[in-house]
């Protein structure tokens, strides 16, 4: 932005010119007004970088200032100027804040900035672009004779999986109830899925193809909230620990 | 707002049938409009059950095939007010139950009626699946012995895939759990599955526990809903399954065993 002063007849040269300019400054983010408290930050701080403030000029962001709780009236950024100056700094505007608390910055002389772009694209969470495997998740009892199958992904059933009922995944299987029909994990290969459930009455259980029936369970491991995974191509089942 | 209550439960001969005239009798006793129909084309109970195989002329077939009109085919009961029959074909089968036909037709029962009884055939075929299609509630039916209640255990899979319900997204079909033929020495000496192992396979709220009895058999054949014959603990309870539906909060009786005297004992005779 460049903006020059025209030339009154007679004069030789403009006396100025105006032009957009960048400035590295410093950002003051203010969380509370108690004029004493900042003090003695401010007296605590110059302590440790004494040279630093020499007249410094400052930014007052206002973005994470707790609105005061009996409105804005008591507000003195009058006041808080002179505490900063006092100290080392020059408040040259302030940022962001309630409309409210822009009208008494201005009235105190200090400019509003508008809020620069590149923080306020900061600011936002980075969107995250969703896995390409994710769980299926069902949240209801899977009864005798339905059968479900979690493609490229893991398998959660919040419920019982009912005796002639059958589920199956590619990934691992969670059950949060009791298991009485068939579970399947990693059909297409994975050896290293997993099967949970709360409790083991399972008619069959298979990883990777690797399968026993009920008859094969040890007494031991029945009604038992168990994990089951493969170890030397042999299904392991161990309990889990409450 | 009329609602359609199918009387199902997988497996046949457990109750569904006693268990549909029952209630829809005891519904109407209280006061509402009902209508049960009878879904078992091809091999027709209910109006058997019901007591009013006579005076059967149309059927539930005849107004799919738009060949009566309802008022024709409904029967009215003669005992209990507020109570219709719509009896089932028995020379059709099931393939003549449309999705579209029994929509219709139960469109046009819900102007009239506040409860819609649908008294399911065995199976999960096409008569089951059509009986239960258009639920907003199910009583399902199972006997305390395992093979029962895993074909209740299918039947509530499909209530809750393949119902309108399901296939529209709207809320699921409301479950209540009927066990019927239960006999609570029996199931205290670990020769039937007792109440809570029902509850514990089934996950899903019980509305009533109909004890074994001889009554039932006799009213049937007498063709007279057991929930009518006054003393008899079956009727009494399912007396209490229809209070208990409407929203009551009853105890549930007939659950445990009865200390018989030492001369009933001795006599021992149900």
């Amino acid at each position: 932005m460049l903006l020059r002063s025209t030339r009154f007849a007679g004069e030789n040269a403009a006396p100025f010119e105006l032009k957009g300019s960048l400035f590295t400054l410093t950002v003051l983010h203010l969380f509370q007004l108690d004029r004493a408290a900042i003090e003695r930050h401010l007296v605590e701080k110059i302590k440790q970088a004494p040279s630093f403030f020499n007249n410094t000029p400052v930014v007052i962001d206002l973005e994470g200032l707790a609105e005061p709780r009996n409105g804005v009236d008591g507000v003195d950024f009058n006041g808080l100027y002179k505490v900063l100056r006092e100290h080392g700094m020059a408040p040259v505007g302030i940022r962001n804040g309630s409309p409210e608390l822009q009208k008494i910055a201005r009235q105190a002389g200090l400019p509003v900035l508008p809020e620069s772009r590149s923080v306020g694209a900061a600011k936002k969470p980075e969107r995250v672009e969703p896995l390409a495997v994710r769980n299926r998740l069902i949240n209801h009892p899977v009864r005798s004779g339905q059968q479900i199958y979690a493609a490229d992904s893991d398998l959660i059933v919040l419920g019982t999986v009912s005796a002639g009922a059958e589920v199956i995944a590619d990934g691992n299987i969670h059950i949060y109830g009791a298991l009485r029909g068939r579970a399947l994990a990693g059909v297409k290969g994975d050896v290293e899925t997993w099967i949970f459930c709360q409790s083991l009455e399972a008619e069959l259980i298979s990883i990777a193809g690797r399968y026993r029936i009920s008859e094969q369970f040890d007494a031991a491991d029945l009604g038992k909230a168990v994990q089951v995974h493969l170890v030397d191509d042999r299904l392991l089942i161990d309990h889990l620990t409450r | 707002m009329a609602t359609v209550i199918v009387v199902t439960s997988g497996k046949g001969g457990v109750g569904k049938t006693t268990t549909s005239a029952s209630f829809a009798t005891g519904l109407a006793q209280r006061g509402y409009r009902t209508v049960v129909i009878d879904f078992d084309v091809g091999l027709r109970n209910l109006d058997l059950i019901m007591g009013c195989e006579r005076r059967v002329v149309y059927d539930f077939v005849n107004i799919i095939n738009g060949e009566a009109s309802l008022n024709q085919a409904l029967i009215r009961d003669k005992r209990v007010e507020n109570l219709h029959i719509l009896p089932a074909s028995q020379t059709r089968d099931k393939e003549a139950l449309t999705k579209e036909g029994v929509d219709r037709v139960l469109n046009e029962l819900r102007q009239s009626f506040e409860y819609i009884v649908c008294d399911s055939p065995a199976g999960i075929e096409r008569g089951a699946l059509m009986a239960l299609y258009f639920a907003d509630e199910a009583l399902v039916v199972t006997n305390p012995e395992v093979s029962s209640v895993r074909d209740s255990d299918r039947i509530l899979g499909i209530l809750a895939s393949r119902s309108r319900r399901a296939e529209q997204g709207d809320p699921p079909v409301k479950e209540h759990l009927v066990l019927a033929r239960y006999a609570p020495e029996r199931a205290d000496r670990g020769d039937m599955l007792s109440v809570e192992d029902v509850l514990e396979i089934l996950g899903i709220p019980l509305l009533g526990v109909i004890p074994e009895s001889q009554t039932v058999l006799q009213s049937s054949n007498a063709g007279v809903p057991v929930i009518l014959e006054d003393g008899s603990e079956a009727g009494a309870a399912y007396g209490d399954l229809v209070d208990r539906f409407l929203g009551k909060d009853l105890p549930h009786r007939f659950i445990t065993p009865q200390k018989k005297g030492f001369l009933k004992r001795l006599f021992r005779r149900g």
